[in-house]
């Protein structure tokens, strides 16, 4: 496996939690302790999770506008450009210019690219795509717990902050070593960190 | 400083028993893990000897022509676009579930939304074979597609309803699937998660994107599903209103009226609702989802399809009234000499009894409730739905203004019934191997609302209530403020 650019091996402490009523105000504590959250994994959408860790809101319905203004606008000038200058065709000495009649497949290609569109840049700015994969803090993050990662940098005493994740009441705490990026991988495959590849080479 | 209640008298909990989150994984993700029963795999037989026979019949017609089925000159349409309407209509209630009732906040669609979405597809996917095969000759289909040709190039006419069917149908297949599937990733995601053999931990992790949970994620999901949801609703109206757009933007007494756009639309989710209770009863026994399907979820199912049905009903005496009102012959002939009575007038009170006069039962409670009634009472209204289309089209062609080109009688021969028969099969081979192998219900939606709507928390709602209304506002509302995307609704 070759080595990424967006890769870089970081330590990591991380606090699952059973419950999101415990998480709120764990996440603010940790928060206000001055901790960097690296992210919070949780198996369903928690709301105002995203607010309370102080993440942004996302600008996906206006990439999805933008796709759709794209789809009207191609489909309306196309149209025109075809009936109208490509091949003007006399049809009952109808209008060559139909607008009415357009609007049917104008809408379709409005939805149509402002959907495909969104989908792939979700997919995009995610990183979501078969043969993904990134590393899995806790295999129950996608089951039942709420699995919330600490960024060590040069300056966090590791110990201090598992103890301060303890007492927020994460039931299982521990110090991870990973991957911060994705790679190319499959999930039947054990993940190898290059640590240990470089050993083996 | 008053006390109020605020949790609702009427309404049933939408997760029945005490689950726990992990609870909820195991139950949904258990027939994927396990061995299929016989049951399925006796289904699935059927459905792939259905299968089998539809594309044997649709082989017939590619290899020998049109004439292998009885349309003739007059009646043009005949069963094949029936079923074509009968199929896109059925589609209809999925979208209606995942993405109307979704932008209404309606809480219980969690419990049937990603089998009524998986039924969407297989449906459209169906429909599609119809139009494309009654092209005669198939290899030629993609002549609808405005692409540069050597022809001229030569474009198709995009004024023409039959053009803005190939735009409806696919565009409506594209986004459904989108939809579908964006919503099934964190779910095949939790079953990698939980996968033991490594073939699963590949496919799933293959198909789960490498979905890992992260809250940046969600919160683009979220928008994503609501920006989906709201191109969806116009869409799915935009559909079967460009479908009945081929009727009545021709001259053809009968087809030629401004009321069908909008009986075309309630009349596809009337169909869809039938075909979504066929299956969830099926599916909620068979899978022993008893508990996130619940009887209330069938009930407001019920509810439904007893206000659609009545749409639908007043659509038909409208029909009638209007032909009689407009005082032109040919109108007033084609519903009342020949639509109601006449050759097919068998078909018009089959129709009629099936969808208006039936679902009327629905009105009361125990039979809403009823979950055998309700079976039966699904396949009844999918059966009048056929024929309502079988109305529109038949009994408007087979008497045109010119007596000369009049045909009595139109009967499909046996490959235009295996072409039907054949959709069956697809569908069905489709919707086995989805419920074996997809979680059949949207897990991590129907974690999101226990917490609200499931019975263990009904249960703690009454110590809560005790409660002053700003502590209640502080307990409920703590991220209402912000006006964030709630899937599951409050």
């Amino acid at each position: 496996m070759k080595k990424e650019n967006n890769m870089a091996l970081k330590k990591f402490v991380v606090g699952a939690f059973d419950d999101e009523k415990v998480l709120f105000p764990a996440v603010s504590k940790v928060r206000k302790a001055g901790y960097k959250i690296h992210d919070v994994y949780t198996p369903f959408p928690v709301h105002g999770l995203d607010h309370a860790m102080g993440l942004r809101e996302t600008s996906l319905h206006t990439a999805g506008f933008i796709y759709g203004l794209t789809g009207t606008t191609t489909a309306v000038t196309f149209m025109t450009w075809v009936f109208t200058k490509d091949w003007p065709v006399n049809i009952g000495g109808k209008p060559h210019f139909a607008l009415p009649a357009w609007i049917p497949i104008t809408f379709e290609l409005t939805v149509l690219m402002a959907a495909v569109g969104m989908v792939l840049t979700f997919c995009y700015i995610s990183q979501l795509a078969p043969f993904i994969k990134k590393h899995h803090f806790h295999a129950r993050a996608t089951d039942d717990l709420f699995v919330m990662v600490i960024e060590c940098t040069a300056r966090t005493n590791e110990e201090e902050v598992r103890n301060f994740l303890a007492q927020a009441g994460a039931i299982e705490v521990n110090t991870q070593v990973a991957e911060d990026g994705w790679w190319i991988g499959r999930y039947d495959r054990e993940k190898q960190l290059y640590k240990d590849q470089a050993i083996v080479a | 400083m008053s006390l109020i209640k605020y949790e609702s008298q009427i309404r049933e909990p939408l997760v029945d028993g005490s689950k726990t989150y992990g609870q909820i994984t195991d139950d949904i993700c258990h027939t994927i893990e396990v061995k299929p029963t016989r049951l399925w795999y006796i289904g699935f037989g059927i459905s792939l000897v259905l299968l089998t026979f539809g594309v044997y019949s649709v082989y017939r017609e590619v290899v020998y022509g049109i004439g292998q089925w009885n349309v003739n000159r007059t009646i043009g349409w005949g069963w094949d676009i029936t079923n074509f309407v009968w199929w896109v209509g059925i589609g209809h209630a999925g979208t209606l579930i995942s993405a109307i009732l979704l932008l209404f906040r309606q809480g219980w669609r969690t419990g049937v939304n990603r089998a009524a979405e998986a039924m969407t597809i297989f449906a459209v996917m169906c429909a599609g074979q119809f139009p494309i095969f009654h092209m005669g000759r198939v290899w030629l289909a993609f002549f609808t597609l405005p692409y540069p040709n050597t022809r001229g190039p030569l474009w198709p006419n995009f004024n023409s309803p039959l053009m803005w069917d190939v735009f409806a149908i696919s565009t409506y297949f594209t986004v459904s699937l989108l939809f579908w599937y964006s919503g099934l990733i964190p779910d095949l995601a939790t079953v990698r998660d939980r996968a033991k053999t490594k073939l699963r931990k590949l496919l799933y992790g293959v198909a789960s994107f490498g979905w890992t949970g992260s809250t940046k994620h969600w919160q683009r999901h979220e928008s994503l599903s609501l920006v989906l949801a709201g191109l969806s609703t116009p869409l799915v109206l935009s559909v079967h209103t460009i479908v009945s757009f081929d009727f009545a933007t021709s001259v053809v007494p009968g087809w030629h009226t401004t009321i069908f756009p909008p009986y075309f639309v309630a009349g596809a989710i009337f169909s869809g609702f039938a075909m979504v209770q066929t299956l969830m009863v099926i599916t909620r026994k068979v899978m022993n989802l008893q508990d996130y399907i619940t009887i209330s979820h069938i009930e407001v199912m019920n509810k439904v399809i007893v206000l659609t049905g009545s749409i639908v009903g007043c659509a038909y005496l409208t029909e009638l009234f209007m032909a009689w009102y407009s005082m032109v012959p040919y109108e007033q002939d084609i519903f009342f000499k020949y639509r109601i009575a006449g050759a097919y007038g068998w078909s018009y009170w089959l129709m009629m009894s099936c969808n208006v006069i039936s679902p009327q039962l629905f009105w009361f409670k125990k039979l809403r409730r009823n979950v055998t009634f309700t079976f039966v009472m699904s396949i009844v209204v999918n059966i009048g739905m056929w024929f309502e289309r079988f109305v529109i089209i038949v009994s408007s062609l087979y008497r045109d203004y010119l007596p000369s080109s009049w045909s009595i009688y139109y009967r499909p021969t046996i490959w235009e019934i295996g072409f039907y028969v054949g959709t069956f099969g697809l569908f069905f081979t489709c919707y086995f191997l989805f419920s074996k192998y997809f979680p059949v219900i949207a897990i991590a939606e129907i974690k999101a609302i226990l917490k609200q709507k499931g019975e263990t928390f009904k249960g703690g709602m009454d110590d809560l209530e005790t409660k002053e209304v700003e502590k209640f506002y502080e307990v409920t509302h703590h991220d209402d403020h912000h006006g964030a995307v709630t899937v599951a609704g409050h």
